[in-house]
């Protein structure tokens, strides 16, 4: 019985699966790919993830399909010989390798740098930003500290305050920054994630886009409570937001008073400080 | 070789052992939960956590870290090293700190406002305020961010007579005593933590006694 064209069978194989799935992968899986749509910039990360699926999922079938297709059709009998014939080399598919994963990787790349440069992906972006988004801004400042994130509106007298609220469909800019130590700002639904770093301003953009809650946590290990540096935020409408921010200055009228002048960093005083 | 292999296998399976109870009795070792005093008739009046704070816990409540700032929690009549609270649920909550410690100074001045407590006020020495007069008097706080309380405990003046650097330390010792209520919620663990980096001589003041529990921090769990 003559020898099948493996390759040819193989690559109609694959062929046929990755039309299947990668359709699937993109309209049916990548809707519901984290981190969600809470922000323009969480949004931004969902088409990313799903791009990256729908890239990866050739690929991944290539080796599936290949591993199978091994198993079934170069199973060798009872009785067979051992070892077959040595394969030293074959330019033509080295080559086609080479090139198509180059291809990949280069072109994630210039797509990575390209959604970076829209407008900063949630990211932050040091104190002076290569991207920063057009029309008005609501700063809010992050201040990292052991063990605990806390938020001034510059705004709105400077308050601080134990929790972050923020307007919906308005496009925030954060200050990041810390007291102490290396924190790390999170807040996963809204697709924002900028180190918190001593004596550094951090600045991150991101834009609400649905009323929610959403989480906020410390992404670097930073002691012995960074597992419990995690709260909850939420986006607001305008109005409610409006009237939140009134009853926080309200509230805390009186470590006001006691607080710096707003700053993008503090450098607290060493000279009354342990350490 | 088939003892030999049998001896090896004995041996490494000693290891591993000695190796897991170490690890374990480390991670395991905290100090006991220490129950709120309850308050009225069968605690219908809520319960009482009564605090002290000292400069230097001493070699009698921590042979291994005498020269640790820490709190001290009041049981059976008389004060023990532990920051391991248990509170009733849905209650009200006294607290009463007794603090020998000197002034620190807040990283963070807005700690220097009690929050989440009764009136969102605070008793020092018999006044009742919402606020230091200044971050920089504060010693230590008792925070527990889960409940949304922080409580700033002011510092014992450097010219003050009669301090104590060292536990056990009386009430004829110079002290700023600090009292406030909260009201828990549903049952739960929390932590708790100084807001001040105390811990003298450590990384941002906020190693050694900050971050061990049974000196500057630890849960408080509502039952």
């Amino acid at each position: 019985m003559s020898e099948p064209n493996h390759a040819r069978r193989l690559g109609a194989i694959w062929l046929v699966a990755t039309l299947i799935a990668t359709p699937l992968v993109i309209f049916v899986l990548g809707p519901v790919l984290p981190p969600g749509n809470g922000s323009e910039q969480a949004s931004g990360h969902v088409t990313d993830n799903t791009v990256l699926m729908a890239v990866m999922t050739p690929v991944l079938l290539l080796l599936i399909v290949y591993f199978v297709y091994a198993l079934v059709a170069f199973r060798q009998e009872p009785g067979g010989i051992l070892e077959g014939p040595a394969i030293r080399g074959n330019a033509r598919v080295q080559i086609a390798w080479i090139v198509v994963t180059s291809a990949i990787v280069l072109s994630l790349a210039a797509y990575g740098t390209a959604r970076l440069l829209e407008d900063g992906a949630g990211s932050g972006g040091g104190s002076s930003p290569v991207v920063v988004p057009a029309g008005p801004k609501l700063q809010v400042q992050v201040i990292g500290q052991q063990w605990a994130f806390t938020y001034r509106y510059p705004s709105y007298g400077g308050v601080e305050t134990p929790h972050l609220v923020l307007p919906v469909g308005q496009m925030v800019e954060l200050h990041v920054t810390s007291l102490d130590v290396v924190h790390s700002f999170w807040a996963y639904q809204l697709g924002v994630k900028a180190d918190a770093n001593p004596g550094q301003d951090n600045i991150a953009f991101v834009k609400p886009t649905e009323l929610e809650s959403f989480s906020v946590r410390c992404s670097e290990l930073c002691g012995l409570w960074h597992g419990y540096m995690f709260d909850h935020g939420n986006v607001v409408s305008a109005a409610d937001f409006k009237s939140w921010i009134a009853q926080q200055r309200v509230k805390f009228a009186p470590s006001q008073k006691l607080l710096p002048p707003y700053s993008t960093t503090y450098i607290p005083e060493p000279a009354r400080r342990a350490g | 070789m088939g003892k030999r292999l049998v001896v090896i296998c004995a041996a490494v399976a000693l290891v591993v052992a000695l190796i897991a109870l170490y690890i374990s009795s480390w991670v395991t070792v905290v100090p006991p939960s220490v129950d709120a005093a309850s308050v009225g008739p069968g605690g219908s009046g809520g319960a009482q956590l009564t605090l002290q704070t000292v400069a230097a816990v001493g070699p009698r409540l921590s042979s291994s870290r005498p020269h640790w700032v820490s709190y001290l929690v009041y049981r059976n009549g008389k004060w023990e090293r532990s920051t391991n609270f248990t509170l009733p649920a849905n209650s009200l909550v006294r607290v009463t700190v007794y603090n020998y410690d000197g002034e620190s100074g807040l990283r963070n001045p807005y700690f220097s406002q009690p929050q989440g407590t009764t009136g969102g006020t605070e008793v020092v020495d018999g006044k009742t305020v919402r606020a230091l007069d200044s971050p920089d008097y504060a010693s230590h706080t008792f925070a527990i961010p889960g409940l949304g309380i922080f409580v700033p405990i002011p510092g014992v003046k450097d010219d003050a007579k009669n301090p104590c650097d060292t536990a056990p330390c009386a009430l004829s010792n110079a002290h700023r005593t600090v009292t406030f209520s909260f009201r828990t919620g549903g049952k739960g663990r929390f932590r708790w933590q100084c807001f001040v980096p105390c811990a003298a001589g450590t990384i941002t003041g906020f190693g050694g006694a900050m971050q061990t529990i049974g000196y500057m921090d630890g849960f408080v769990k509502v039952v």
